[in-house]
């Protein structure tokens, strides 16, 4: 016996905005997929959706967490226990993780969630894997969108990405706060050290302190490094954690700390600075990616840009790609005929 | 004048022990059939329990559904154990338990067992597998994160030293990782690798006196693997006998001979072995049985043959009787056993160990660097090489370098009268087993005095916590009537759950030619229609830990540009719906082998159509031609067997599924 295909109704963004607002979680994959889509209906309706979840007022629920860190130093591990922790407090959790796309095929091995094991078949929570495909550095434009769409479902949000290289760069502004994951070892930390992976975190947590003094050296160095005034940033002072992912020791600590700094977010109005920030890098990635440099050169070069960004604070991301990307359209489109003999 | 020494022993060796690997549906049928083997001039008994056993789950748990009694016996307590072993005399007997995770427990119920039947523990002889590291990186039965997995094997061992002098309570073994697809340096490495880091937990025990270290080193076995190309497998037998003695001299500081000795068991190569012209498998087997044979020096102690329909399904008595006529004829009609050893002196065969041992040893040590085998287990290193080296394999015969007489060559053939009856030709295991097992399941539950069986556990939890040997709880439990649920969830509880890294972020094989280049393009076109990258979920639901298939197809769906969810071994029905439908997947694909689709595959489409999630259902594995129709009028919409060794060819019908799931 086989199943009749239905025909599906194009994805509507503004009806599935809806349903988002109001916590379906059945509009959640649809919306992520439609975001991802570069269709040009579908990218219209992806702008009505943005557009909608940008509303003021909509995306302040959510805690947005973003862990990053080398490979293996623990963060599936810290992830699942996290979203365990957060499940037995009666939070739902949506989870992003970012893998690398092969430079080669395109293709990508998404399997970041062979330890994140808590949530599996639990409608509280939401696992989404995604591709950093050939942006460059990035993945700001989808995980952006990711995290808009997963900030109005659940109540927590987690972003994981491996912390080598640009991506928690991207991150770094679309989480609220960004806690890197430190493996005990000393070349390690040297080199994230040199890398400037410290510059980033919010909070610094050095995993598999069971394994006693090599995660103390590690801590005391990370202690000393920031010390130094490394990534230094006024009126937070970045604290350094001792925890076990796999044992379970610290995680209280860390889950005061996040609090903790969301509360110093808020206050400062850091918070605001930082959402725009993380908007801004999107718009910026998604206009150099659709036009390339020409075409920010067409709407008069990246300072003319940077001050569209500035002058309109308030303005929903989508709105406003959608109202830049207009304006170099127009630009190339009357280049073109202007050069045409 | 000086006599010429003859050249043949003064009298035969013995033969190695004859076994066969086999055990389904319930305790009883077991033994009936294990009593037929015996008659038939098996002189060893080889067990293969259940997947829910092995993995520590009773048969009524809902992750044994369509499990129970499929490829192995259930033994759920120890009225089965006494089943299984009604009127067969275990002090007489020499048995191997292909148990893992929970090998403690089944060591047990067979003490235990045998104390009923007045058998007393040290006059038992016999082997557990009993090696974890290996299930991390190929078999999939584990149960318990490494360190406390450690801890129950060196309890094991410090206990049988003493208790069960006879018994082998580890056998180290490199047969899984050649299935996974590695090579004989490989082989090689890993497992002993596997057998420094299994050592020294024991020499690092406060119980274990440093001067017993010897006699534990002594009691270490491993189980081997022989291929195809037997002159390679008959040097690397005799470079493991070498290496074995000296890593017994260098690190452990052992002198006796008899101590030094490498001692192993076989199951030939069955990942060779092909569902195309099947019957040339039994040419397969007995070259390879000849190459752990051949050699005096490096030969076997047992042995176990698959048949001829391996890659089909369940062999039937008479397949299994099959191979152990080669055996028979190999041991008893040829001139083998008359002679020392044939190869010493050969140039070339002492040049190919050589090459073998340096390579290994570097190997080796490449691992102890990274900090030892469960160091390379967590951080994915054996494994990204053992799924590489697999790719290798495949590659190989896909493009006909390797040459697999009946499969990619050699093709045309006549009816073979072997599999003519069509369903006919392999075991299959009544649905009702399960049911009934469950049923004398719930039997003994209600027949048994709980309170004991309660105090037991509870002396299980506190020895546990204290750091105990688990063995005489264990036993303790055995005989107060716990069941294998029970005693696993006991330890579950206080240890936790493990899964292992997949190993399918490997190096990227990167293939070249024109099939591929052409595949990856309608690949990219067929994204760029549907509005974003062609992205597929492979699943394995059940307890079915082969997870060679699911891998490659992984890797080789992420090498022709796909986006690709592989979340290892061991998922629910529930479970892989829900992810294929929140990481908005174009397709599934299920892989399973060890025969529970015809339960599982028909739960995913339910649980699909339950909550209206529409994604198409591709399917690979061991499915016998009757149930692929079967699934297929379920709706899936193709299905893959060995035989379909073209991995690009897949991939193409991979497009096609997901361009007729979305019609332009
Ligand atoms: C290798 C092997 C093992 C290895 C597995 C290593 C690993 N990590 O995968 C080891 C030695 C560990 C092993 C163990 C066992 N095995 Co085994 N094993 C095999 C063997 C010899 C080959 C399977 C294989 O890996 N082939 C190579 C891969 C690449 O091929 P494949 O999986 O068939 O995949 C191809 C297609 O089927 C298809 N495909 C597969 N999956 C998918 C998925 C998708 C999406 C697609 C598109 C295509 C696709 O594409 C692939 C390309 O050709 C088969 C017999 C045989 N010759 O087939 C028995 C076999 C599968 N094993 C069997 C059994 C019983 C076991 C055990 C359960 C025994 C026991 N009682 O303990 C154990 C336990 C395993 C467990 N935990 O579940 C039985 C299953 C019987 C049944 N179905 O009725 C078989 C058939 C042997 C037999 N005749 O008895 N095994
Ligand atoms: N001792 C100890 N080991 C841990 C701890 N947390 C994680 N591990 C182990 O470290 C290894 C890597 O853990 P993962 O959670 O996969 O690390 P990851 O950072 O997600 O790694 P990638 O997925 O490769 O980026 C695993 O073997 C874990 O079991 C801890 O707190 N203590």
């Amino acid at each position: 016996m086989s199943w009749r295909r239905r025909t599906l109704p194009d994805p509507n963004g503004a009806e599935l905005a809806a349903r988002l607002r109001d916590r379906d979680r059945t509009a959640v994959a649809p919306a992520l997929n439609l975001v991802d889509d570069r269709r040009p209906n579908a990218r219209e309706q992806a702008r009505i959706l943005l557009e909608a979840l940008e509303a003021p007022g909509v995306q302040d629920k959510a805690v947005r967490i973003g862990l990053t860190g080398a490979p293996g130093a623990g963060k599936s591990t810290l992830l699942d226990a996290m979203v365990r922790r957060a499940r037995n407090r009666g939070e739902s959790v949506g989870l992003v993780a970012v893998d690398p796309s092969s430079r080669h095929s395109g293709g990508a091995l998404l399997g970041d969630r062979i330890r994140v094991r808590s949530g599996a078949a639990d409608p509280g929570v939401f696992f989404r894997s995604m591709a950093a495909r050939d942006r460059l550095g990035g993945l700001a434009e989808g995980a952006r969108a990711g995290v808009l769409i997963l900030g109005v479902a659940f109540d927590q949000i987690l972003v994981e990405t491996v912390g080598v290289g640009q991506s928690e760069g991207e991150i770094a502004d679309l989480v609220d706060t960004l806690v890197f994951v430190a493996q005990p070892g000393a070349g390690d930390l040297m080199q994230s050290m040199k890398a400037g992976v410290l510059e980033l975190p919010d909070i610094i947590a050095v995993n598999k302190s069971d394994m006693g003094p090599i995660a103390e050296r590690t801590a005391s160095e990370l202690e000393a490094g920031i010390g130094l005034g490394v990534g230094d940033r006024k009126g937070w002072k970045r604290p350094v954690l001792r925890i076990s992912a796999q044992e379970g020791h610290g995680l209280d600590g860390l889950e005061a700390a996040i609090a903790e700094h969301r509360g110093w977010l808020a206050d400062s109005g850091e918070l605001e600075r930082r959402r725009r920030r993380g908007r801004d890098r999107a718009i910026e990635e998604s206009l150099t990616l659709r036009y390339g440099s020409f075409g920010v050169e067409a709407l008069g070069g990246r300072v003319r840009l940077t001050a569209c960004l500035a002058d309109a604070p308030n303005e929903p991301g989508a709105r406003l790609l959608a109202r830049l990307s207009d304006q170099i359209e127009l630009a190339l489109r009357s280049g073109t005929s202007e050069s045409t003999p | 004048m000086a006599a010429v020494p003859s050249s043949v022993l003064e009298s035969p060796d013995r033969p190695w022990v004859f076994r066969t690997y086999s055990g389904h549906s319930s305790a009883e049928a077991s033994n009936e059939l294990y009593r037929q083997n015996l008659a038939k001039g098996q002189t060893g008994l080889s067990v293969a329990f259940d997947l829910p056993t092995q993995t520590g789950y009773d048969s009524d748990h809902p992750l044994a559904r369509g499990e129970v009694g499929k490829v192995g016996v259930p033994v759920g307590h120890i009225g089965d154990m006494e089943t299984l072993f009604r009127e067969i005399p275990l002090g007489q007997m020499n048995t191997s338990m292909t148990i893992n995770a929970t090998a403690a427990w089944l060591l047990s119920l067979y003490v235990a067992a045998a104390e009923r039947q007045g058998v007393g523990a040290g006059d038992l002889s016999g082997t557990t597998q009993n090696d974890i590291v290996k299930e991390y990186l190929s078999r999939g039965t584990h149960v318990f994160p490494p360190e406390p997995s450690l801890r129950l094997i060196s309890d094991m061992i410090a206990y049988t030293v003493d208790e069960i002098p006879r018994w082998n309570p580890i056998n180290i073994c490199s047969y899984h990782l050649q299935e996974a697809g590695a090579t004989p340096v490989q082989e090689i490495a890993y497992s002993f690798a596997n057998a420094i880091a299994v050592l020294d937990a024991v020499r690092d025990r406060d119980d274990v006196p440093a001067d017993a270290l010897p006699k534990v080193f002594g009691r270490i076995s491993f189980f081997l693997n022989a291929g195809i190309r037997f002159v390679e497998e008959i040097c690397k037998g005799r470079a493991m006998t070498e290496l074995w003695e000296e890593l017994g001299r260098e690190r452990y500081g052992v002198t006796e001979d008899k101590l030094l000795r490498f001692r192993y068991g076989v199951q030939v190569n069955s990942l060779g072995l092909t569902e195309a012209q099947p019957e040339n498998n039994v040419i397969r087997i007995v070259l390879e049985a000849l190459g752990v044979t051949f050699s005096k020096r490096a030969r076997c102690r047992a042995l176990q043959l698959p048949a001829w329909n391996e890659a089909l399904g369940l062999p039937r008595p008479w397949d299994q009787q099959w191979s152990l006529r080669i055996q028979q004829i190999l041991a008893y009609e040829t001139d083998l056993l008359e002679y020392p050893d044939l190869l010493d002196g050969s140039h070339v065969v002492e040049a190919r160990v050589g090459e073998l041992k340096i390579a290994a040893k570097e190997e080796l040590q490449r691992v102890l660097d990274l900090g030892g085998a469960i160091a390379a287990v967590e951080n994915g290193y054996m494994k990204q090489r053992l799924v590489e080296s697999q790719s290798g394999r495949l590659q190989a015969i896909e493009s006909g370098e390797q040459i697999v007489v009946g499969m990619n060559a050699y093709r045309e053939t006549e009816p073979s009268p072997l599999t003519e009856g069509g369903g006919g030709s392999i075991l299959t295991v009544d649905a009702s087993a399960e049911q009934e097992q469950i049923d004398r399941l719930n039997a003994f539950r209600s027949q048994r005095n709980s309170s004991d069986a309660e105090a037991a556990l509870k002396g299980l939890r506190d020895a546990l916590a204290n750091g105990d040997n688990v063995m005489p709880p264990s036993i303790r439990c055995a005989h107060a009537g716990v069941t294998t649920g029970e005693w696993s969830d006991a330890l579950r509880a206080i240890f936790g759950e493990y899964r292992a890294p997949t190993g399918v972020v490997a190096r990227e094989a990167g293939m070249a030619d024109e099939a591929t280049d052409k595949v990856r393009a309608r690949v990219r076109a067929a994204g760029d229609r549907l509005g974003r990258p062609l992205k597929i979920l492979v699943g394995k639901p059940g307890l079915d830990g082969h997870s060679n298939g699911a891998e490659q197809i992984a890797v080789r769906a992420r090498d022709v540009g796909m986006e690709v969810v592989y979340e290892g071994i061991r998922l629910t029905p529930a479970e892989i719906v829900q992810s294929a439908a929140d990481e908005g997947v174009h397709v599934i694909g299920l892989s399973i082998l060890s025969g529970s689709h015809a339960v599982l595959v028909v739960d995913v489409l339910d649980t699909l159509r339950e909550s209206g999630t529409e994604i198409p259902v591709i399917v690979g594995g061991i499915i016998p031609e009757d149930d692929a129709r079967k699934l297929e009028e379920a709706g899936v919409k193709r299905i893959y067997t060995p035989k379909d060794f073209d991995l690009t060819r897949i991939m193409d019908e991979i497009v096609d599924v997901v361009e007729e799931a979305h019609p332009a």
